[in-house]
Parts: structure tokens; sequence; C-alpha cells
């Protein structure tokens, strides 16, 4: 027999929606127009407006409603929104939490913050442009955040003399586009947030429309079932020790039911266990349910951690390390596909790279176009790789497994958000083959430890002259060393990239493998590359053992490298017969952590040689 | 309980836990009004049977009520909890005070400058706060894991993105987060929860006989002697509470009979004003509460 559950009676349901829609459309005005004529703002928030108005005010003589909403320094001198903004308030019918969200396109990754986790969209036309790039934009990442509701809310309709067919051809052209995105609900409102009508009062010039006024449509709106039916699933966020007596694995429950005493399997190890403990918000409990924050403890002694998720043993949590997935790019600088990132899905965080960008999304015609890269706010249909396997699930049936973000390795940045159409399965059928022959044994035979040697430095440095000067060394001392020169390498390897920034990533990647590949063979390998990112001279080293990866930074100023000029590039470069030369206008990221770093202004070659030899010595590679 | 706190109090446990396993070390603001009761509430909630995973943080500015410096050091003992307490010495030393150097300028050195400089000698590189969303208008646009540059400056026009509950706790050396688990708790949520789950506040909270006096139409209590009493001007026992705590002479009392939980919560659900209304920190200059959070402040 199943334990009981708690109960979820009383409850006045609380609805999340966002506002969005394009500039001006009255985003900030609608929300501040809802606050007002409920009567849910407070005496000394009215005095404030009242005086505000008359300062920073776009109504004449009246009450500038959106600096109710607008609270940023900066958004009321301009009278814009920037950031999203949450506004809390409650009918007698039930909670709201109103999120209002930017119209510009330049703060589109905040509009996408707002969409994420709310249960219906307010997507706002002004009557008198219709549907717009931005309105298009806006339902898009509403789709693709997994938001199905929709009020088009047709505003200044006032402005039209109350036109009918102004809001009959607005709504038609929008559902257009609402039956592509397949949004499982769209109620269309002709309104004036100005005046109030459609928003608490029916329009006195609007006998035409007979639907609900604008509050009426969000009371009525039905709230996302919880996924109560869905397997048992939960990512563990906390391991609880306090003493040895106990361990609990803490995490808020995403689906299902757990009871005690269910099987239970643990993803990605696939371990089996069963549910011994549940302590809930209010203390032990037999079973708990989806969006409970909990602590279970395992009857088995199992290898558990952050990241893990516990799933019902019956259906088990799909894992993989590969995935396609839409993206939203949110980072000023383009998507490099092949640049290694953090990405954060579930509680999990594992490296991970696009691999190919499918397709973008051209927002405007909703057309699929071929894309090398995302820019800042683009949509694209991506696969990714990640570094390790990890629990998922399709966004479509669990937004907590389905969705991930990624997150640049040096700046921190968030840079884009993801969620999840499917796993791929490549990684399963393409089994890796066991030799017997292994790099230890390799290496043994040659009578030495293989390492990388990685000289990076702008162009003219010297990093090719030091680097062939060692390699003599070590062939005279007899050992088995290789050269990947980064002129030669792109005669061959890599003669199909070019010299942007995703090309340059690329022929970073194939490098690092190749070097991977002579390391193996028991190989001491010198690259000498410009590399100018950190980010690919970081997965160059994480390719590699510990200890493998020895970075070299060929440190020669600028001017001196400009000087010297051995190929003539700089002179090109700076004629602009060059682009995207390293120095001059694509930038170069010195290392920060090298193993060595060579000031070539005070070393000749020779000894700049010396010090590296030495070192090799040192670390007992020779 | 009715499931909206029920949801509420689980987000918040997720956040904590997000803070627990992702920051180095975190500490939790303690700064002793209800807000920080749910908060701390909350945390004991998040990680038992284990004890919270981080210390309190009390900036203490030399001009709280009495009874919350009791308060605090009660809760604190009766938890087992280690509370560390910091105060700007270099404003005591230079005399700083609410009524010689006006209220912008004293929260600037004894609460903001207080607060980076306790930050920067633990190094903490999280710090959680009990800042609600409906409290002001530059809170309500704040995200829950709300990024701080190396010198705890905050940057509204460019937040970090925050998807679902995916927090980017990300950060490099000297940069530090303000993780802010009560985000989406109203006051009534706030005082319907502690009515619930019975949790103690400070007895400032709840209307008694206090001596005060009137200025600028504000009930201000006379906690000691270094109030400066202007000719005439005689402390009178009435009846108050506060609706929020903080430094005595900048918090305004109202008059109220409310001397329970229940009374209190029959009382914000009618009140006509907003909380902070009290606060004059808050209305010392146009957008001032985001200029205090930009330098640092919470």
């Amino acid at each position: 027999m199943s334990a009981p559950l708690p109960t979820t009676e009383g409850d006045q349901e609380l609805l999340r929606f966002l506002t969005c829609g394009s500039v001006d459309d009255g985003k900030s005005t609608l929300i501040g127009r809802l606050l007002h004529d409920s009567k849910l703002i407070f005496e000394d928030q009215h005095a404030a407006l009242e005086r505000d108005s008359a300062v920073s005010g776009t109504v004449e003589d009246g009450l500038d409603l959106a600096l109710l909403v607008d609270g940023l320094q900066a958004e009321r001198e301009q009278g814009i929104t920037i950031d999203v903004a949450y506004r809390f308030f409650a009918t007698e019918k039930r909670k709201f939490i109103a999120v209002d969200a930017p119209g510009h396109e330049q703060y589109t990754r905040n509009m996408a913050t707002g969409a994420s986790g709310v249960d219906l969209a307010v997507i706002l036309v002004d009557a008198r442009k219709g549907v717009l790039t931005q309105t298009r934009r806006h339902a898009r990442i509403c789709a693709l955040m997994g938001v199905d509701q929709v009020i088009l809310a047709v505003n200044k309709i006032d402005l039209t003399g109350y036109d009918q067919t102004v809001f009959d051809v607005i709504t038609a052209e929008f559902m257009t586009l609402a039956k592509e995105l397949a949004f499982a609900s769209v109620t269309a409102i002709p309104l004036s947030a100005l005046k109030g009508d459609n928003v608490l009062e029916r329009g006195a010039e609007m006998a035409w429309y007979e639907g609900p006024t604008f509050l009426q449509a969000l009371e009525a709106a039905p709230v996302g079932g919880s996924a109560s039916d869905a397997p048992f699933r939960m990512p563990v966020q906390w391991v609880n020790r306090p003493n040895l007596d106990f361990r609990g694995f803490s995490g808020t429950i995403a689906s299902g039911v757990a009871r005690i005493g269910d099987a239970v399997a643990i993803a990605p190890s696939a371990t089996a266990s069963a549910i011994k403990e549940i302590h809930s918000q209010t203390g032990p409990v037999a079973a708990a349910r989806s969006g409970e924050a909990v602590t279970l403890v395992l009857e088995d002694e199992v290898d558990v951690s952050r990241g893990d998720v516990i799933g019902a043993a019956g259906t088990p949590v799909a894992v993989t390390d590969q995935v396609a997935a839409h993206l939203i790019w949110l980072d000023e600088a383009e998507l490099p596909p092949g640049r290694p990132y953090i990405m954060k899905i579930g509680t999990a965080t594992v490296g991970a790279s696009v691999t190919e960008i499918k397709h973008a999304v051209n927002v405007d015609t909703q057309e699929h176009v071929a894309a090398k890269t995302l820019g800042l706010n683009e949509i694209g249909f991506c696969n990714l790789a990640m570094d390790q396997p990890v629990a998922y699930a399709p966004y479509e049936t669990d937004k907590t497994l389905g969705g991930f973000i990624l997150i640049d390795r040096i700046s921190n940045a968030t840079v884009a958000a993801g969620v999840i159409a499917f796993g791929l399965r490549r990684a399963s059928n393409l089994t890796w083959q066991d030799l017997d022959i292994d790099k230890r044994s390799r290496a043994r035979l040659k009578d030495q430890k293989p390492c990388v040697l990685w000289f990076t430095g702008l162009s003219g440095s010297g990093k090719s002259t030091i680097a062939n000067l060692i390699e003599k060394r070590l062939h005279a001392l007899g050992k088995h060393t290789y050269l990947l020169d980064g002129d030669n390498v792109r005669h061959g390897l890599n003669k199909d990239l070019g010299f942007t920034d995703v090309d340059r990533v690329e022929n970073i990647r194939r490098v690092a493998e190749t070097a991977k590949l002579f390391v193996d063979s028991g190989t001491i390998t010198l690259v000498s590359f410009i590399s100018p990112f950190r980010s690919e001279r970081r997965l160059a080293r994480e390719l590699l053992e510990e200890g493998e990866f020895l970075e070299v930074f060929v440190d020669t100023p600028l001017a001196e490298c400009e000087a010297r000029d051995p190929k003539g590039l700089y002179r090109k470069a700076r004629a602009g017969a060059i682009k995207n030369f390293t120095g001059i206008d694509s930038p170069y990221e010195p290392p920060e952590g090298a193993e060595l770093h060579l000031q070539t202004v005070d070393l000749t070659p020779e000894q700049a040689s010396d010090a590296v030899i030495a070192r090799l010595r040192e670390e007992g590679f020779i | 309980m009715s499931a909206h706190l029920r949801r509420l109090e689980a987000e918040s446990i997720h956040i904590y836990r997000e803070v627990a396993a992702e920051f180095r070390n975190p500490v939790l603001m303690y700064s002793i009004g209800k807000d920080s009761s749910v908060l701390l509430h909350l945390a004991l909630k998040a990680f038992t049977p284990s004890k919270p995973p981080f210390p309190l943080l009390h900036i203490d500015t030399t001009w709280k009520f009495r009874e919350m410096i009791a308060f605090r050091d009660k809760r604190a003992a009766a938890l087992g909890l280690r509370l560390i307490v910091h105060t700007n010495q270099q404003g005591v030393a230079d005399g700083v005070t609410p009524f010689t150097h006006g209220s912008s300028r004293y929260t600037d050195v004894m609460k903001t400058d207080a607060l980076k400089q306790a930050l920067s000698a633990h190094r903490f590189d999280c710090a959680i706060g009990g800042a609600r969303r409906d409290e002001e208008k530059s809170r309500a646009k704040e995200r829950v894991m709300s990024f701080r540059s190396a010198n705890h400056g905050w940057d509204p026009k460019n937040q970090r993105p925050e998807f679902w509950r995916l927090y980017n706790c990300r950060i490099n050396e000297g940069e530090s987060v303000r993780a802010f688990p009560l985000s989406n708790w109203t006051e009534a949520d706030i005082w319907e929860y502690i009515a619930l789950e019975e949790i103690p506040i400070a007895p400032l909270y709840f209307a008694a006989p206090r001596p005060v006096v009137q200025r600028d139409g504000k009930l201000i209590m006379v906690d000691d002697d270094r109030i400066p009493l202007a000719e005439g001007e005689t402390p009178e026992m009435r009846r108050v509470r506060f609706r929020t705590l903080g430094c005595y002479p900048l918090t305004a009392a109202v008059e109220s009979e409310a001397d329970t939980v229940a009374a209190i919560i029959a009382e914000t659900l009618a009140a006509k004003t907003s909380e902070r209304e009290g606060r004059m920190i808050d209305h010392d200059q146009p957008g001032s509460m985001e200029k205090k959070k930009r330098e640092g402040y919470f």
C-alpha cells in the first residue's frame, strides 16, 4: 500500500506571468495600470509616483504608471526598461507574480531570463504598429522556454479609434505565428493600458469585443499541473553528512513521487538502491512529491554526489554525452564552435562545446538558415558534446533535466541557455578500442617521458626559432621528438581553416588532438602556434594528462615583433591587407600560469632553449 | 500551510543548498529583523540534521535598538551558531553618527563600508541576504544570485542572465555573489510564515508602550540618551511597534495595538503605506536604494 501524499488544499493558486513585446508597446504601463486600478499601490508609493511623474514622466499632466515598475535610475531617465522587474500582487481569486520584460533587442537576454519559469506570457502589440520583428522574437523565445499559454494584448487600441478591423488583422497575423510555434492557447484582447479599457473594466467604446478583460483572462488561466504523475527524479544538490551515522542526499524533487521502500537507480552510474528515509520540509515523512525540497537516505552505502540524479528504478534516467538542443546565444562575442564551455544541467557541472550548428533561425521569416556561428540574441539548433556522460531528458518532458546554461571559462559570464531536443547516441555506438601496447610501454622503449611543450606568443616572437633549437638539442641527446609548427600544419591538416575566431578555435583543437596522439606514441611533442586565446590553450591542456602539458610563453613585446617582422606580415596587416591579425586587429590573451615564461628581449634563443632543456631534466622528462 | 508558502519555502531551501554546494566560504547576513528570522529558520531546515555550513554576520552600527542586540545574542547562543559581529571602528573613531553626518553619509560609513570591510577581511565569496523583491523598486530588479565585482559593486545594467534554477555561481578571485533566498516572498508571506512556523522575532515588532519623540511627522523611539533632544522636546510614552528594524534614530515607529502575530498580519493586510516608509535611508535622495546597492549596500 502506498503512503498518503501531502495535501495541497487551501492554495490560492499562484500565476507567474511575463509581459513582453517590442519597445514602447506599453508593457510597464500595463502592469502599472493593473496595480493602480486594483488598489494595490500604497499611499507612500502613490505619492512617490506623483512626484516622479512630474519629474521624469512621459505622460502629459498625468501619472506615468510605468514608473511604478521601472525601478532603475537609468530606466527612469531614459523612459525604457532595461532589466526584468518582478511585481507581486493578489486579487480575491489568486496570487500573481508579474515579470515585466524589456522590449529592446539589446536586452533580449534579460527578457529570456524572465521567460524561463513563467506559466503564461502576455505579448503586447501596439495596435498602430502591428506584429513587429521583436514581437516575433519574443514569441519564439517564449515557445523555446516552453511557455505555452499566451495573452495577445493589442494595446493602444484607443489610438485607432477602437477599430475592430485593426484588432482582427493583428490577431490573424499573430495566430499564423502562434500555430508555427505551437502555443497551447492564445487569448487576444484589445485594450488601452493608458486609459484602462479592458484592463480591469470593460472599455465603453468596444461593444464589439465580447471576450474576457485582461484581469479576467489572468484569473482564469490554468496553472501547469505539478509533474507528480511523471516518474520520480531528483537531482542531488548537496550531500548531508553531519556524522558517521547519517548520510542523506538533498535536492528538490523534479518530478514524480518518492516513497519509502521505492527502488531507485542513480544516474549516470546506474547504481541501484532503495529509499530508506525521507526528510521533507516538515520533518520525516513516508512520501514526498515534485516541488518539495527533501533529503533522502538510501538503503545501501552507494557512491552518490552532487550532479547525480536519483530516479525511479523502473524508468531510469537517460544518460548521454551528446545532445541536440535549441540554443539562445547571450554573449556579445559570437559563438565559436569547438570552444570548451562549462555546462550547468540539473545540478551537474561538466565541460561542453558546440560541435555543430545545424541551423540558425531567422525570427522574422521563421526560416532555418545555414550558420557557422551564432551572434548575440540569435537562436540556433546545435549539437553539443560533453566531456563526460550526464543525466538528461528532453526539455519537453522534463524542464529540470532538459534545460542548461553555458558559462565562459575565463569571464564566468553566462553565454547561452539551451533546451534539449533529444540525446545523441553516437558515443555509445563508437566504442573505444583498447590497445595492448600503451603510452607507458612506448615511452619506456624510447627511454623518456612524453610531454607537450606548447609555445605560445605573437607572430615573430621567436617561437619557431626557439622550438627548432630545442628539437635539435633533444635529437642530439637521442630523444624522440616531433615539432608541430603553425604555418606547416595550416598547409596540410588545417588548410580548410581561415583566421576568424571560429576557425582559430578549430585550428587549435585539431592541433591539440594531434599533439595528444604524438604524446600517446611516447614522443616529446613541440607545438609552435600563436594560439592567442586562453580558453583554447586550456582545452589543449585538459586533453592531456596532469603534468604532461608545459605551456611556454614566448614573451616578446608587440613593438619588437613588429620591428623584426621576419615574414613581412605586420606590414601587410597594418596596411589592411591581412585581416584578423593577432596583436593588430585580433586580441592576444597572454598566459596567466605558464610553466615557462621566456622574456626574449633579455635572452638569446640559445639561453631560452637552455632554460627549457633544464626544466625537462628537472621534471624527469629526459 | 498553504501550498503557496510550501513552494516558497522549497525554493528558498533549494537556493541555500546551491550556495552551500557551490561556494567555498559563504556567510549569512543576519540583521536581526523579521526577514532575517525567516532566513535563519529556512537555513536550519535546509541543512538539518547538519547545522548550516556557514557563520552569521551582523554589521553592528552601534545604533541598533538595544532589544535587537539582546535578541541576536540569545538566538545565536540558543542555536549554537557562530556569530561574527563587525563594526567600522574607523567610523566610530571619526565620530560618525546619524545625527552629526546625516543619514546618507552615516549609512555609507557605518553600514556599507563596514559590510565591505567584513566581507573582505573574512574573504567571504557569497553573502546570503534576506532582501525581497517586493520591498523596493531596485530590489525588484535583482537576480537571486547577484554578482558583485571585486570592490563589491553592483552593475544593475549588466546583470548575468538567470535561467530556471540554474544559478551561475562561478566567480574569479576577489569577486563575490549576494544570494537572496527570499527574493519571491512578500511581506504578507513572511508574516504568515512566522505565524505558522512559530518563528521567534524581536519584541520590537509587537506593540508596547515605548518612549518616542515626533520628528517630521515620524515617531522616533528614544532608545538611549545619545539622541539629542531639541529644546522643549520631551519623550512621551506611546503604544507603538515597528514594521521594519534598523538603526533606531532612522527607523520610525507606527502607533499600533497589535501585540500578537495574528494582529500584525491583520494590520499588514490593511496597511495603506509600504513597510519601508519608516526607513529614512530609502528616501534621503532620488534612487537612494539603487545607489546604495551599487556601492555595496545590501
